[in-house]
């Protein structure tokens, strides 16, 4: 607080949060006697103040949702349990992968082209995840309370038997789905939420591609998106999620969807 | 649970009041404290033993935060009527109690984000000017400006809906 007498707005401020030493509470105090319109001021900041905790102090009592204690504990607790069944997952993927390039080289000829195109499709179905998780009141045409109506309708736009993937293993419960328009082609988009509320879609279209590719992965800013193309179809799961949490989700959409 | 985890776990409450406060959707403010933890966690070797957890944790809230609100602004503006339906909404008479808090919850939502941030960082979670600043990463003069102009602009409304709210109930 300045030596002069005068008093300025941060000392105000500072008066109402209570940051002053006690003979600049005074200073303070003197001066607001003879400033009606400051003294005004001061009390309606303080009102502010006491009506803001009013209004949200009761959020302390809640109690702390048991997901983010176990992202806190994750790393002491759960490796011993996990690491097994992890690295068997993390084999397997590699694997995928060692298939999908070697095909991948086999078709040299088109093989820009091709990866030109899946750009293109992962770009799609990490737009459309974007606009529409964000979503609060229609965030699916048809609700998964519908779901064969869904799955029929979509299938038949899209072009093959879709199947969608029971992910309440992994605590995505599906919400339902909607019809997009990928270029030209018809796509769906099936979209499911944990109890977060964090959100995961999946997005499918056909594909001139000829070489089926296995999983591979791309990250967006805050989105992870896992991509393969199958049987002439191009399929793509998009979640907030980062690639360790989103891989065990991923590989059984990718074996629940290429194993049909 | 080590200290470290402790001194996370302490934080959480507070965490969620003020996304909550800010954001006002509680199922998206949880979600913004979750991706706030699992980031934390995952850069838990940046934090230095013995330094403010506090103003970490909410400057990590603060840039998921920011971050969201920049891919919303980019999406199509299907937000635009949701807003006009609320905004409907909350002007019908209500019963009394309770009023206020709308009130408060419904005014600092006028805010634009920069100013609601300081008022909620200040005024609710007590963090001290300096903190503030480092939490938003901004000079501490700004941090006194936008309180400045956020109480200004807070109190001309909640003025004016005080007094509508008194003339529409007679």
């Amino acid at each position: 607080m300045s030596t002069s007498n005068t008093i300025t707005q941060d000392d105000l401020h500072a008066y109402v949060d209570g940051y002053l030493a006690p003979n600049d509470v005074e200073r303070v105090e003197a001066w607001l006697a003879e400033n009606p319109e400051d003294a005004a001021s001061i009390h309606a900041y303080q009102l502010q103040n006491s009506k803001i905790g009013q209004t949200f102090n009761q959020m302390l009592d809640e109690d702390i949702p048991n997901e983010m204690l176990e992202i806190v504990t994750a790393k002491k607790e759960k490796p011993a349990t996990n690491s097994i069944p992890w690295l068997r997952l993390a084999a397997s993927i590699v694997l995928l992968l060692v298939g999908g390039m070697s095909g991948w080289m086999l078709n040299e000829k088109t093989g820009s082209n091709a990866q030109r195109d899946q750009v293109a499709f992962v770009d799609q179905a990490v737009g459309a995840h974007h606009v529409f998780v964000s979503e609060v009141r229609h965030p699916v045409e048809v609700p998964a309370s519908q779901e064969a109506h869904l799955v029929k309708w979509l299938s038949k736009r899209v072009g093959t038997q879709l199947s969608v993937p029971d992910l309440q293993d992994g605590g995505f419960q599906l919400v339902g789905g909607r019809l997009l328009a990928d270029a030209s082609l018809p796509a769906a988009q099936f979209m499911y939420e944990d109890s977060t509320g964090r959100r995961l879609t999946l997005y499918v279209r056909s594909s001139d591609e000829e070489v089926d590719t296995s999983f591979r992965v791309v990250k967006d800013d805050g989105a992870t998106a896992f991509y393969w193309i199958d049987n002439k179809f191009a399929y793509a799961m998009v979640a907030p999620m980062d690639r360790s949490t989103l891989l065990p989700i991923a590989n059984k959409v990718y074996q629940i969807l290429s194993g049909q | 649970m080590n200290d470290t985890q402790k001194l996370i776990v302490e934080n959480i409450p507070n965490l969620r009041r003020y996304a909550k406060a800010l954001i006002r959707d509680n199922e998206k403010a949880d979600d913004l404290v979750q991706d706030c933890l699992v980031r934390a966690i995952g850069r838990l070797h940046l934090w230095e033993p013995g330094s403010n957890m506090r103003t970490w944790l909410f400057s990590i809230l603060h840039n998921l935060h920011v971050n969201a609100a920049r891919r919303q602004n980019s999406q199509p503006d299907n937000t635009a009527l949701e807003a006009v339906h609320e905004t409907v909404n909350v002007m019908q008479p209500d019963q009394d109690k309770g009023l206020m808090i709308r009130d408060v919850d419904r005014a600092l939502n006028h805010l634009p984000d920069e100013h609601r941030e300081v008022l909620l960082l200040v005024g609710l979670e007590q963090l001290s000017y300096a903190e503030t600043a480092e939490v938003l990463d901004i000079p501490i003069g700004t941090v006194m400006s936008r309180l400045n102009r956020g109480r200004i602009r807070l109190r001309e409304i909640l003025d004016t809906t005080g007094t509508s709210h008194l003339r529409r109930v007679k």
